[in-house]
């Protein structure tokens, strides 16, 4: 008998020992296929309009469109941030969106401590009720609200859009802030106060530390609810449109090239804001729901 | 806590309320009628905005599922890198509706990507028109693809969370008495899933019912859905109470779709949070 044989003979043993393991080799294998296809699938679509973003536009109506770039420039994303409205309805869509995250910190996160620390009366009714706005598409009563805003002197205003991302924003800070707080262990909060600290100094100097990560993470997320939100933002504004609303508005009318920077504009800081806060996206969605 | 629960009266329950208010409202702005709802009802767009959204509902849930449920089960499963996979499939939670189908117009656009690549493999010799407005079946489908690259990854956040809550015997144990990878998770997973599927799909159905730049970038109007005909009715004829009785029908079908959840799949309720 050979030694290859032997080896061959060995291995058979092996593997007639173990009738799973081959199976579930084979298994991982595929696993790994499908996590391949699966990430080609979430990421050749981004690929593909960075390619285009950043194709010169002399250069946008070539076809086929080669699949590595030729000519790349920032032009066509230039030629987009020049096009009139666009720095202003920028501008419009990062202060709005501010204005959103500050709004819905200072009325969520209190709430969300609460319901984290304190066993109150109505406790579960509360919880109940800002699960249940979660099951209404929020963006919808744009259109009651713009006839609101309209006789309160705030329809077309950075405060008008505001308030309405605050109220799509606001259960998701009230219950992801409460899921955060209730990580921060109670003890540690209590040691501060047994040591002299005061209510509010064991929550700035213990609690918050702990929960700062978490935190900056829930806003980054918030800010991106407000810097996406297309339909509410369209119907609130007329002359002072965000982003996405100036783009929806004019997307009929619009060159290609305008389309498809427009998109790679709104993509990419959302994007960036996703990769920063990565390690908290299970975290933050865990516990809500969303 | 009363400050939130304040502000969401002002601006939840009561533009609710006032959805159904202004859509029964009379023409004269006294009184309330049927008008707006008739006007709504015989207009051309409504049977097609209505049938397309509920297409659209059903047609994307499923799509999703499977693709969220395949995301779930790699992360899940822990591969080499699994927190890279996790980031990956979880890139898009940070994509707008009107990018994502800006994003895929430039992909089924006559002169676009997939034409392009078609055309480079020699599998086409001419550019297929997946836009094409005498085909509207065709152009909902690029649609559910939008909508389904954009809108998985909360579906897969959510499951995720849910076979993380399910202990690791339960499969294995399932695994020694010989149950093959589709009875487990027929068996063993998806029952245990449940809370979890549950949540995800009133979540996702609502997101459909609310799909809106999506349809405006990818059928530039020749298709239409209910939250577009809304945006037309407010936004370029000017009429309030129009668009506030497609307003309440869209809110009328989350209720419905979120009641027949809660109804069908039953589980532990204060599972929803």
């Amino acid at each position: 008998m050979t030694a290859t044989t032997v080896t061959a003979e060995r291995e058979r043993r092996r593997r007639a020992v173990r009738p799973g393991a081959r199976r579930r080799r084979l298994g991982r294998a595929l696993l790994y296929v499908a996590a391949v296809l699966l990430s080609l699938w979430v990421l050749a679509p981004l690929y593909l309009i960075t390619v285009t973003a950043f194709t010169p536009r002399d250069h946008a109506f070539d076809f086929p469109k080669p699949v590595i770039p030729t000519h790349v420039s920032g032009g066509t994303v230039d030629f987009f941030a020049r096009s009139s409205g666009v720095l202003g309805a920028l501008g419009t869509s990062v202060v709005v969106a501010v204005i959103t995250l500050g709004i819905s910190t200072a009325l969520g996160a209190p709430a969300g401590y609460a319901l984290a620390r304190h066993a109150f009366r109505g406790r579960s009714a509360y919880r109940l009720a800002i699960l249940s706005t979660r099951a209404f598409p929020i963006v919808i009563l744009a259109i009651p609200l713009a006839v609101t805003f309209i006789t309160w002197g705030i329809f077309d205003t950075l405060l008008g859009v505001a308030l309405m991302h605050t109220a799509l924003a606001l259960p998701f800070t009230v219950l992801v802030t409460s899921s955060i707080f209730v990580t921060v262990p109670k003890e540690l909060e209590e040691a501060a106060r047994t040591l002299g600290c005061t209510a509010v100094g064991a929550f700035t100097r213990i609690v918050l530390p702990m929960a700062l990560p978490g935190l900056a993470a829930a806003a980054i997320f918030t800010w991106e609810l407000s810097w996406n939100e297309v339909f509410a933002a369209t119907i609130l504004t007329l002359d002072h449109p965000t982003l996405p609303a100036l783009v929806v508005n004019t997307l009929q009318g619009a060159s290609l090239p305008f389309r498809f920077a427009a998109a790679w504009f709104m993509l990419a800081p959302a994007l960036a804001g996703i990769f920063l806060i990565r390690r908290y996206l299970l975290g933050l969605w865990s516990r809500v729901g969303h | 806590m009363l400050p939130s629960l304040a502000f969401l009266a002002v601006f939840f329950a009561v533009p609710m309320f006032q959805a159904f208010g202004l859509a029964l409202q009379a023409p004269d702005g006294t009184g309330y009628s049927l008008d707006a709802v008739r006007q709504m009802l015989s207009d051309g767009a409504f049977t097609r905005a209505l049938g397309t959204t509920l297409l659209l509902m059903v047609a994307i849930v499923p799509v999703q599922f499977v693709i969220a449920l395949g995301m779930a089960m790699v992360v899940n499963a822990r591969l080499k890198g699994a927190d890279l996979w996790l980031y990956v499939f979880a890139l898009p939670l940070g994509i707008s509706e009107l990018a994502s189908g800006i994003v895929w117009f430039s992909i089924f656009t006559e002169q676009g990507w997939l034409n392009s690549v078609l055309q480079q493999l020699g599998l086409t010799h001419q550019s297929i028109v997946f836009l094409d407005y005498q085909r509207p079946w065709l152009v909902l489908a690029t649609i559910v693809v939008a909508e389904a690259w954009r809108a998985t990854a909360i579906i897969m956040v959510i499951l995720v969370s849910g076979l993380q809550g399910i202990p690791r015997d339960f499969v294995e144990a399932a695994d020694v008495f010989g149950a093959s990878v589709w009875q487990r998770l027929r068996h063993v997973v998806l029952p245990l899933l449940k809370p979890s599927i549950r949540v995800a799909l009133i979540l996702r159905t609502i997101l459909a019912l609310q799909v809106f730049a999506t349809v405006v970038a990818l059928a530039g109007g020749t298709t239409t859905v209910l939250a577009n005909e809304a945006y037309r009715w407010y936004y370029r004829l000017r009429d309030a109470r129009v668009a506030a009785a497609y307003a309440s029908l869209v809110l009328l079908l989350s209720l419905v779709s979120t009641v027949g959840y809660l109804v069908t799949i039953r589980g532990d309720e204060e599972q929803l949070g």
